[in-house]
């Protein structure tokens, strides 16, 4: 079955992570690149890291308002990268994301067979 | 009856047509038909091969236009013997931890225990409607994002089996805590609990927990007896008639408990307050009772389950072994978790009134009462107030 990982960032992950050091950070995109690496027979599309939500536009056809400076959702979690992953079963895609290294929430979405 | 047989069709059913919500229809459809006939009709002779025969006749039926279905349907030979008893893999499919609690509870109702829609919302006072939402919303969740039909890995089965635990918790607790003298007649939750957490410990009978919870709803239940007047009026376990209790059962589940406890060291939480409810269920009387052990067992379910309501029941036995005004003390430092809760004013009553602090008591009762909805409870504490 195919998923799309969807990761999240909250607030705090992104103060601690614009905190560390140039060596640290390093670090924590090895690790990141290391677990893209170790499901990479699961990864069936690596998908993107995404730039900050200071960055989104949103656009709303079904209102008068045509586009929204920041993104859609306002919250303090925001989506910062995804990926689709092909595995069995749900089971294997909580397995694939318990060792996640980075961001601290990730939302798995079946994907809609067309 | 029906319970025996719904949960291992319907484990069958999943396993044949792999497809959890299909195959539960029909077991369902088989259920209504049965619970209407049998009364009639008498049970039949073979109520599992009856109820087999029931949901094919349907299946064939209703999925007329899916060969799929239709084709493995048609396959299946009459029941000559019970189906292998698949019905580990429902119960965790129905806990998975993707499913929302609620539909978790109702879900294992109907598929494992085979209780139809309405049964489920008559036992929760909740409407017909929200309950068969949330069970086909569940179901479509199940088949949506590809939950499986399958007994979890032995790295990933303590999670899970605390999942179904506390589903079956939650199940015993609302029976438990709704249950009136006027209420013996419905649904009994506590039964089901109790057939549940029976059935999983016949299927994993090396699971020291599931032991434990067993051990711990048939201590509660033995005491059923006792704990309403025959005015229905609750009766608390300090004045409950302690001869009335099924010392029979008492003890074949407190020897159960230190069958396990001997076997597997560490126990966990449903050992502990199963043999904290064992020391209760042993003392002649409520004085007698052996307060210093229960407290250690509640320290210890405290390094384990740090709650506020775990804190509150160890502050009760505090009160026996250090008297009221240290447990008083200890009450109120937990006050900030515990201001909604009903019991902990009550409580706070109690050591106020064996300090002599009456008026201060009267409030906490009035504030215990006003937090409530529990008929029982509230003859009790409106019993105090107008004392």
């Amino acid at each position: 079955m195919k998923y799309v990982l969807m990761f999240i960032e909250t607030e705090e992950f992104a103060t601690e992570f614009a905190a560390l050091d140039e060596a640290e950070k390093e670090e924590a995109y090895r690790r990141v690149y290391q677990w893209f690496d170790d499901h990479a027979d699961k990864i069936t599309n690596r998908g993107s890291k995404l730039q900050g939500r200071e960055t989104a536009t949103t656009v709303r056809l079904d209102s008068g308002q045509l586009t929204t400076d920041g993104p859609f959702i306002e919250g303090k979690e925001v989506v910062s990268g995804f990926t689709e992953i092909d595995v069995e079963d749900l089971d294997e895609a909580l397995r694939m994301v318990k060792t996640w290294p980075a961001c601290p929430v990730i939302e798995i979405r079946p994907v809609a067979e067309m | 009856m029906v319970r025996d047989h719904a949960g291992r069709l319907a484990g069958a059913l999943v396993s044949l047509l792999g497809d959890f919500s299909a195959a539960e229809d029909l077991v369902q459809d088989a259920v209504e038909i049965a619970l209407k006939r049998w009364p009639v009709e008498g049970i039949p002779e073979r109520p599992d091969a009856w109820l087999f025969t029931v949901a094919k006749r349907r299946g064939l039926d209703v999925l007329r236009r899916q060969q799929n279905y239709r084709s493995k349907l048609a396959l299946l030979q009459p029941l000559e013997q019970a189906p292998p008893d698949d019905r580990l893999r429902l119960i965790f499919t129905c806990c998975h931890p993707a499913l929302a609690r609620e539909a978790q509870v109702a879900l294992t109702l109907r598929v494992v225990c085979g209780l139809t829609t309405a049964q489920i919302a008559a036992a929760f006072l909740a409407s017909e409607s929200a309950v068969a939402q949330r069970i086909t919303r569940a179901k479509r969740k199940i088949t949506d994002a590809g939950i499986p039909y399958r007994i979890p890995r032995d790295d990933e089965l303590p999670d899970r089996l605390n999942d179904v635990l506390t589903v079956i918790y939650l199940l015993f607790n609302e029976g438990y805590l709704s249950s009136t003298a006027e209420r013996a007649h419905s649904r009994d939750l506590v039964d089901d609990a109790e057939w549940l957490t029976a059935l999983l410990h016949g299927l994993l009978p090396n699971e020291p927990e599931v032991a434990g919870l067993l051990a711990l709803i048939r201590l509660h239940r033995a005491r059923t007896a006792a704990r309403f007047t025959p005015a229905g009026d609750l009766v608390l376990l300090e004045d409950q008639d302690r001869t009335s209790w099924d010392h029979a059962a008492i003890a074949d589940a407190t020897a159960l408990l230190t069958r396990t406890a001997r076997r597997y060291h560490a126990p966990g939480p449903y050992q502990l307050q199963a043999a904290i409810a064992a020391c209760h269920s042993e003392a002649p009387t409520w004085p007698e009772t052996d307060w210093p052990q229960i407290l250690v067992l509640y320290d210890m379910l405290l390094t384990l389950q740090p709650t506020p309501v775990a804190g509150l029941h160890r502050s009760i036995a505090l009160s026996y072994v250090r008297g009221p005004a240290a447990a008083l003390a200890e009450l109120d430092g937990m006050a900030t978790g515990l201001q909604q809760y009903s019991l902990f004013h009550a409580t706070r009553a109690q050591l106020l009134r064996d300090l002599g602090r009456v008026a201060e008591a009267h409030d906490a009762d009035e504030r215990a009462a006003e937090l409530t909805a529990n008929p029982a409870q509230l003859g009790l504490l409106n019993e105090r107030l107008a004392r």
